[in-house]
Formats: C-alpha cells, structure tokens, sequence
C-alpha cells in the first residue's frame, strides 16, 4: 500500500485527536498496518486549534510527523486557513460545510460534507461529529473497515452508546461514498 | 510468541514493562509530558497488587521510593525535567547508599519550566552530573515502544544488578506519539530479582561488604537485621566513616562497579554501518528522523549508516569509537545543543569530524533539517 500521511484539524473540544487515534488503533490491532499518532497540542484543555498527525503503513515507520499530508481534514475555519496550504498537491481535503468555506486556489480534491448537520438532524447529538467524520474518512480513503472502527469503539464506550456511534459512522460513510475518486 | 498487541502511548509502554518487571511501589508528583506513567499505575499497580503514592513533590517523591526499596520494593517514579532537578539530592542519596530504583524523566524543553508540552533531549548531561560528587549512574533511553518496553525491564534489571538507581531518559515525543507495542508473555524477557542475604536472623549483616563477585546481598529494611545506611562515607556496617582508607575503597566502588562495565551495560543498535560513509549517532526520538533519512539515502545508494544508542550512561565510548572508526564524517542527531555530540567527539580520535544536526525549539528534528547539515558536510552547500 502507499503510505497514508492524514492530519486532522480542528478545535478542542471536535473530537479530532480521538477520532485519530480511534483510526490508526483500528489499523494497527485490526487490520494488521502500522501506524502512528502524534498530536501538538499547548496548555490549553479546551478551545484552540488542534491538530492530530496519523500516518498509517505495511511499512516500518520511523518519521511519525506529517509535513505533507495526502489527506488534510479541516473542522474549522481557522484550522483551514492554518493548514490547507500545507495539502501534498492534489491530496484529499475534507471539511464540514458548517464551519468551512473553502477557497478555490487549493490545490486538493476538496471535499466538502454536511456532517455536522446530517449528525444534529439524524441524532441529535454533537457528540458523534466526529465518528461521523471517520466514516466519511473511511469511506474515502477505504483505509480500514467500518467494523474495525466499530471494535475500537466497542472498547472504548460504554455499550449504551454503540448503536449511536454506529449511526453516526453510518451517516459519515454515506455521506463520503458518492464522492470517492 | 505473544499475540498481544496494543495501539498506545510511549508512557504507557513505560507502564506495561515496569508492571511486567515486577513493579509494586511508586511515588510520583504528575508533571506533562509524563503525567500519563502516574496517571496510569495510579489505576494499574493497586489492581496489580502495589501502592501507588501521589506525593506533595518530587523531593518526596523519591525520598518514598528509596525507602520503599530498602523494605524490598521494586520502585520507580516518573517526573520531568522540573522535577528532576527537584530529585538530584536525593538521587545522590540513592547512589551513595546503594539503594536500587528506577527514575523516569520524560524530557520536555528547559531550563526551568521550559516549555512543558514539547520535547527535548536537553537534561542528557544532568542525568550524568545533576547530583553532587564523583559518581557513575546508569541511564537509558529508546526511540520507539518496543525499545520503551525493553529498556524499562533493562532499567530495572540493572537497578537490581548493580544496587544503583537507573535513569530513563525518555522524551515528549515518544512518551506521547502513539503505535503498536507487542506485549511479550510472561516469563519471555528474563528478570532479575532482588539478591537477599542468606545471613540469618540473630547472626551480624554486614549490608556494605561485598560477595565475592563484588554483589552486595541486601536485607529488607524493617526485617530481621538491625543496619545503619547513611549518605554519608560508611564502612562495611553502614556506619559513618572518615576513615582515608574507607573513602576511597567505598568511592571507587560506586564507580568502578559502572564505569567497569561500560561495554556489558552499552545497549545499542546499528544500521548499515558496514560500508558507512556518514555515521549518523543518535538516540530516542531524534533517532528516528535519523533513520528515516538514512533509509531514504540509502535507497539512493549514498553511504549512510546510524548508530542508535540506548545506553547514554556509562557513555559507551569504545562501541562509538569501533562504529564510526571507518566513518569520513560523523553527523550526531540530537534534541539540544550538542550535550551527546561532546562524548562523541571525545571519544573519536579525529573530533574534528564530528558535527551536529540539532534542533532547540521545541519543534521535532525533521529529516529536513538532517538532510540540510549533511548537505553542508558533503559539500553540497545550503
């Protein structure tokens, strides 16, 4: 496989780190990859841009920053206009068409998704955007298998909140399946 | 062959070796970037049948893992840098009285308070000379979680091998990226346990008198023999002692038993440094971009190798000058201002061919930055 080199994007509080090492766990105990997860973070708990790099591989990994990312998501206005230029030309940008607008000089197939509205209409909960997100990722890039993202939830949540992360994953695969290249 | 396999952090890596070797006493006061090590055993070790102490600093810290090891304890506690400048005293302490325990710093950029959620390899040299007097300490340090794992298990070995405190130096970078660790089963990497003296209850204990093959048999504190220990100079009792001759048998000891076995106690790794034309000499995180630019250039046929160490302490000089004895250039990568570059150089008969690759920002060395420096030492320019 070709070495996947994403960084998610957002503010404190999305769900963005998570949602990153939820991914790359579920590459490396499910799917038999490598993987890294690193992410930069200050002294703040809340608020504040975050950023979350995962490269995932069959390949040994020494290197586990991203420079260049194949794949950049973007939860916030000010994390995009932080790290869109930083996209490897040509590499997959998603972001959510609530808090992103996107610029046309981006040189990126650049995805743009209702997640964050698909997730308050069909559930209701914010909690979920981003596992709604994932499924989307999941759905563009076919890195690993929903279910494999599933089992890492399965350990990590309590049982009473499976099924809805498993609708939000759904809505997200939905959403990203039609754009895939 | 172990089939578990975990997706976790390098701090938490820390965790499951110091748990695996047998870990069941640690006191630690939380400091970023080795919080999750405390916040970990803190819900581990009482299910695994230790204690775990949050302590009001670092000072008491350590003075509680000393003691608890003196009652027969295998200890550790895990601090940074801020910290660890907190724990030199008493470090001394350890050392002086031959008391084993493990010390993790998980180093973030200094002096003082630095900056507290990067990394840096900046406290190489306190490691060394933080504490007061002639001394030797062993100190160790690893660039992904497996070396994590096994260098933790290396550190307690040692600790109760020499009866000396050991010192991980581990970094930001590692202590919080995360990637796969392959938990070995039990009984797969072999430990060793406290040596107890067979001196019965009722019969003299001489705590500081050697065995013949220089082993010091201890007896738990508070148990069946009734012994002084002191951070003062002390005879074979463990009593203060100005004695000339005393001293000086009791100071090279604490050093000879480390500095003596520099080459049994150096761990390190190579890659392609058969044919190297540039020794790259690095270790923990920077280690890895090293590697990775070593990996690229070699699939572009340039001659370059890397000298992984994991031993920083005792420095193992004869393996550096061995490996890059046939080097044209040595490029040491390293997260500070060249404190591993100097032992290099050192131990090199042409030190004018060591330079360095460093970064002091807070920012994580990039191949970038390394191919920059080789650029220059390969004439390229900039």
């Amino acid at each position: 496989m070709e070495r996947m080199r994403m960084v998610f994007t957002g503010s404190g509080g999305q769900g963005v780190i998570t949602a990153a090492i939820i991914l790359a766990e579920a590459a490396v105990i499910h799917e038999g990859l490598n993987a890294t997860q690193s992410q930069a973070y200050g002294a703040a708990a809340r608020g504040g841009s975050t950023r979350s790099d995962i490269i995932i591989s069959d390949e040994e990994i020494n290197f586990p920053k991203v420079i260049q990312p194949n794949m950049l998501v973007c939860l916030t206005q000010e994390s995009y206009n932080s790290f869109a230029p930083i996209i490897r030309p040509g590499g997959l940008l998603l972001t959510d068409s609530r808090f992103v607008k996107q610029e046309r000089k981006v040189d990126a197939w650049q995805v743009e998704l209702p997640m964050y509205k698909a997730v308050m209409d069909e559930i209701g909960k914010p909690i979920v955007f981003n596992i709604c997100m994932l499924g989307a990722v999941v759905a563009l890039t076919e890195l690993v298998q929903p279910d494999s993202i599933m089992a890492v939830l399965k350990k990590r949540i309590p049982s009473g909140f499976v099924e809805m992360n498993q609708k939000a994953l759904d809505l997200g695969i939905t959403m990203g399946a039609p754009h895939k290249r | 062959m172990s089939t578990q396999v975990k997706f976790v952090q390098g701090n938490e890596a820390c965790v499951e070796a110091a748990l695996y070797a047998g870990l069941d006493f640690f006191a630690g006061y939380p400091i970023t970037p080795s919080t999750e090590i405390a916040e970990l055993l803190s819900r581990r070790l009482p299910m695994a049948g230790g204690k775990f102490i949050q302590m009001e600093d670092e000072l008491a810290s350590i003075c509680a893992i000393i003691g608890a090891s003196l009652t027969g304890h295998k200890v550790m506690t895990a601090t940074s840098g801020p910290g660890f400048s907190l724990m030199q005293e008493a470090l001394g302490y350890a050392i002086m009285a031959e008391i084993p325990c493990v010390i993790v710093d998980v180093q973030r950029g200094g002096p003082s308070t630095g900056i507290p959620t990067h990394g840096s390899q900046g406290d190489i040299m306190q490691a060394r000379w933080g504490t007061h007097g002639d001394h030797a300490i062993i100190a160790l340090t690893a660039s992904n979680h497996q070396d994590v794992f096994a260098m933790t298990i290396e550190a307690f070995n040692m600790a109760e091998t020499y009866r000396t405190p050991v010192i991980l130096l581990f970094d930001e970078i590692v202590g919080h990226m995360r990637e796969k660790l392959v938990l070995p089963e039990p009984g797969e990497m072999p430990l060793v346990e406290r040596l107890r003296t067979s001196v019965q209850g009722g019969v003299n204990y001489h705590p500081y008198l050697p065995r013949e093959d220089g082993r010091l048999p201890m007896s738990d504190f508070g148990g069946v023999h009734r012994y002084n220990v002191t951070g003062l100079y002390h005879d074979m009792w463990g009593f203060p002692s100005a004695d000339p001759g005393v001293a000086h048998g009791l100071i090279r000891h604490l050093v000879d038993k480390i500095e003596n076995r520099t080459n049994q106690l150096a761990r390190y790794k190579e890659y392609f440094l058969e044919d190297a034309e540039i020794v790259m000499v690095s270790y923990g995180s920077a280690a890895r971009s090293a590697l990775h630019v070593v990996k690229n250039r070699r699939n572009r046929g340039e001659r370059l190798g890397l000298l992984e160490l994991q031993t920083l302490w005792p420095f193992p000089r004869d393996i550096v000058r061995e490996k890059c004895a046939q080097a044209e250039a040595v490029l040491v990568v390293e997260l500070n201002m060249g404190q591993v570059m100097q032992e290099v150089k050192k131990a090199l008969d042409h030190p004018e061919k060591v330079f360095l690759a460093n970064r002091i920002d807070g920012v994580f060395i990039t191949p970038t930055d390394i191919r920059k420096i080789l650029r220059l030492i390969q004439g390229k320019g900039v």
